[in-house]
């Protein structure tokens, strides 16, 4: 028996505008360059992969089914530049094939500094989840998948999920493979599900290269391989950005006459079928325990925090804006928390990844900066705005205090 | 395997060379660049003969001995040489007895014309008038019909060269003939006529580069002729490749671009200073002249200093427009903030390195730029303007247009502000700069040889 498992994450960040030391105001993003690329990629992906889905679903008479993971900030875009995207997606949902996973809203990595602040977020995105699409998320994956035995447990302590999903990296499997369900190190109910990296990057990434051996891929080569996997697995997990549908793989490449035939040729197999993450968790045991004693990620050949955390500036520039945190909470100003927390997509911090060579390409899409300098330097310019508007709120705040303090009060508050 | 097997190729090749200084008698970015470049290509097993000016100066004599059997003279390298651990093999030295200025790289000659036509126009002008005018104001259009007189007499001189380079050629054997820049074009031309062997000529820099948009048009001329008559043109970035395509009407086909590479010597050793600075200092290294942008840099300087105090500003270097730039910062009421070193070299090039912060070249045309990877050898992180051959190489760089004097001060005011950035760039500069060796010019030198000498 072999159960694919397609979850799909569709994410865009809220771009900063060019900000110089000398801008003072609080327009930090380039709406503009948002609206256009919100609409352009709503136009080459997003509707034309969501219509390819439901006539899915539809020829298939609901056998074929699909999760996705929509970020917070694509979903505010979505409303403001493409609000026919949402009804699609609204569509989807009332099929009952497909599942929405949990994550932190603004696609941050609070995870790795703030447990206040993850919770606070994933509970955002739950709820964002229930009012547009009528379901509770089950299953939470992180942005890009980074993961530990820590933030499973941080994850189950919570309380509300069945499942997390993360990278089927080599290094954490060993022996083993990712098509079984594991239980994270340490979680006695959370379940694990790990992505097939090879057969998801055969789609995700090697789909039009030329140079690549098995190069035309299509879905009938594509079903072989998975029914190889029946005997020594029970899922075939697909994880991979939706972006791939048009955008990283063009419409011309062919990728959307494969993900059209691909559930017949998969169904053909009678052993096979589809399953969303949740079903995939209900339905089979844990195999074992996965430990993960380090941070792990779906990104670039390390599988690590590198392309986030790889240089002097990645790291100072997310220390400096999780040092804020206190300061902007207790303003409770909700523009300045709303601007804080836009700021904490992870993308922000992507862009000034300097490793190149090896990962390039990947990290051009839709970057909108010349070089990563380019990119801190406007960063830690907008940074300081806000660090300077926080200041003055807090100081605000406190006299606003002050002022309805008892007059005793107020001379202690004064000496002390 | 690769290197035997260009050593193999290398041996068979004879290159004719054709220059105008070389160290140590160097007044420029030409000198550097030929020196770096023949090192590199005699590492390969090429056989080069280096055809260069009379030069004799006390100074330096010491370093070379010289042969002269008429007016045909022979260096050779000595021990004592500060060049001497890099032993050129395959290189013979020849110079000509010539009535040419040693020294006069395009630069200097044309920094001289500058001068010329600057003091002219005073002249002219009467002391009243003390506006700086632009040189785009149309008195310069007429000052440089005077400036084409000394640009005549040199053409003369640059000819006569040639006549004596093709008498010199005679009595070598080369498969090549390689031209250094538009004063050694013609004697580049009249060699491989003579010799019917096949002509590259190299271009460092352009009459664009120097001038601006008032371009002398006797060098011009030369340029033209030479990139015209040339089997291949080699450029130094694809910027100048561009200006070699579209000022000059050259086939895109003919001109290859080979980057220059960097020398790593001695002065990359930290020297102690015992300065202990308390204010940030913000460097601007190099000729103040117009090609260099020293404008701009203090328009950027008066911005940064709305926004941060503890800052100097040093321009290190000479120029035709020093004068004015000490009247620009003060005109710009930053006068307390920007120091003139005048011209600096040896130690207190080193020192200043050691005191910057940054390094900032806001060239308005910048063929390639070698100072920028000597800043970021010696650990300075560098704001480099888009218009310089140099950005094409470099990625640890800020690059910025040399007109946006808002974001030039946007980025240094970030260098200075934000010491992670500082430290990315400087760490990650000096690790790429390493990796730009003239090995790989002189392989793609040697590569546009052989499509010349094996026709497909």
């Amino acid at each position: 028996m072999a159960s694919v498992c397609f979850y799909f994450q569709a994410h865009q960040p809220f771009r900063l505008r060019h900000y110089t030391v000398f801008d003072k105001d609080k327009n930090y993003f380039d709406d503009h360059k948002n609206a256009q690329i919100c609409r352009k990629v709503a136009h080459k992906c997003y509707l034309p992969a969501n219509r390819l889905m439901l006539e899915n679903i539809r020829k298939h008479n609901g056998q074929f089914k699909i999760a996705y993971s929509i970020t917070g900030t694509l979903i505010e875009q979505l409303k403001e530049y493409a609000p026919e995207v949402l009804s699609t997606f609204h569509a989807l949902a009332q099929t009952g094939c497909v599942e929405f996973l949990a994550e932190t809203y603004y696609h941050s990595l609070s995870a790795l500094y703030s447990r206040d602040e993850f919770y606070q977020q994933i509970e955002k995105h739950c709820n964002a989840m229930e009012e547009l699409f009528g379901q509770r998320p089950r299953v939470f994956r992180n942005t890009e998948l980074i993961y530990s035995d820590a933030v499973a447990r941080m994850v189950e302590s919570m309380g509300r999920f069945d499942g997390i999903i993360t990278e089927g990296a080599d290094h954490i499997l060993g022996y083993r493979n990712a098509n079984f369900v594991y239980r994270p190190n340490g979680c006695e109910h959370l379940k694990l599900l790990l992505k097939n990296y090879q057969l998801s990057d055969d789609i995700a990434f090697r789909f039009s290269n030329r140079a690549w051996a098995e190069w035309p891929l299509n879905a009938e080569k594509f079903a072989h391989w998975v029914n190889n996997v029946n005997g020594s697995g029970y899922t075939v997990n697909l994880f991979m950005d939706y972006e791939t549908f048009g955008e990283h793989q063009w419409a011309d490449t062919g990728i959307f006459d494969f993900m059209s035939h691909l559930p017949e040729c998969i169904l053909r197999h009678p052993d096979n079928n589809f399953k969303t993450p949740s079903e995939v968790i209900d339905s089979y045991p844990v195999a074992d325990t996965i430990e993960v004693p380090n941070l792990i990620s779906w990104a670039d050949t390390e599988r690590d925090l590198s392309a986030w955390l790889g240089n002097p500036m990645q790291s100072n520039a997310l220390y400096q804006i999780h040092r804020l945190e206190d300061r902007i909470k207790n303003t409770g100003d909700e523009e300045l928390l709303e601007l804080w927390r836009k700021l904490l997509t992870s993308d922000h911090f992507y862009y000034m990844c300097t490793k190149y060579f090896a990962d390039g390409d990947v990290h051009k899409y839709f970057n909108p900066y010349d070089s990563p300098y380019d990119s801190y330097i406007n960063f830690m310019n907008v940074l300081d705005n806000l660090s300077g508007r926080a200041a003055k709120a807090d100081f605000a705040q406190e006299i606003a205090e002050m002022a309805s303090m008892p007059s005793a009060a107020k001379s202690q508050v004064q000496t002390v | 395997m690769l290197k035997t097997e260009d050593q193999q190729n290398g041996n068979k090749m004879n290159v004719l060379m054709l220059g105008w200084e070389f160290p140590p008698f160097i007044s420029g970015g030409l000198g550097t660049a030929c020196y770096g470049l023949t090192k590199a290509m005699d590492q390969l097993g090429v056989n080069i003969t280096f055809l260069l000016p009379r030069v004799i100066d006390d100074s330096c004599t010491s370093h070379v001995r010289l042969i002269s059997p008429q007016a045909k003279n022979t260096y050779e390298w000595q021990e004592n040489s500060k060049y001497a651990s890099e032993k050129l093999k395959n290189v013979k030295f020849r110079t000509i007895d010539s009535p040419l200025q040693p020294y006069d790289t395009p630069e200097v000659h044309q920094q001289r014309l500058e001068q010329i036509i600057e003091r002219k126009r005073l002249m002219r002008q009467g002391i009243g008038q003390k506006s700086v005018s632009s040189p785009k104001d149309s008195q310069t259009n007429e000052s440089a019909k005077g400036g084409d007189n000394y640009g005549r007499n040199l053409h003369e001189e640059v000819h006569r060269y040639a006549e004596m380079a093709a008498d010199v050629a005679a009595s070598e054997h080369f498969d090549i003939v390689h031209a250094h820049d538009w004063m050694t074009f013609p004697a580049g031309i009249a060699v491989a006529a003579t010799t019917h062997k096949p002509l590259v000529v190299h271009v460092h820099s352009t009459e664009f580069d120097r001038s601006g948009e008032h371009v002398n048009q006797i060098v011009y001329d030369i340029e033209r002729k030479g990139m015209h008559a040339a089997d291949k043109v080699i450029a130094v970035s694809n910027l100048t490749r561009n200006i070699v395509i579209d000022r000059y009407g050259v086939t895109p086909e003919k001109v290859e671009v080979v980057h220059n590479g960097v020398q790593r010597d001695e002065r990359w050793q930290l020297v102690e200073t015992g300065i202990e600075a308390d204010e940030k200092i913000v460097l601007f290294l190099g000729r103040i002249t117009m090609q260099k942008g020293p404008e701009y840099f203090l328009q950027a300087a008066k911005k940064v200093l709305e926004a941060v105090d503890n800052v100097k500003f040093v321009m290190a270097g000479s120029g035709d427009l020093m004068h004015r730039s000490v009247q620009l910062a003060a005109e710009l009421g930053i006068g307390h903030k920007v120091l003139f070193t005048g011209f600096l070299r040896g130690d207190d090039i080193k020192k200043i390195y050691q005191m910057a912060d940054l390094y900032v070249m806001p060239s308005v045309s910048e063929p390639f730029g070698i100072v920028p990877l000597e800043a970021l050898g010696n650990d300075v992180p560098i704001i480099i303007s888009k218009q310089s051959g140099v950005s094409e190489v470099l990625m640890h760089a800020l690059k910025v247009d040399f007109w946006d004097v808002n974001e030039i001060a946007n980025k240094i005011v970030a260098v200075l502000k934000y010491p992670p950035l500082q430290i990315t760039l400087r760490n990650y500069g000096n690790f790429e700069v390493r990796k730009l060796r003239w090995g790989n010019a002189a392989i793609k030198c040697i590569n546009v040889y052989k499509s010349m000498l094996q026709p497909a």
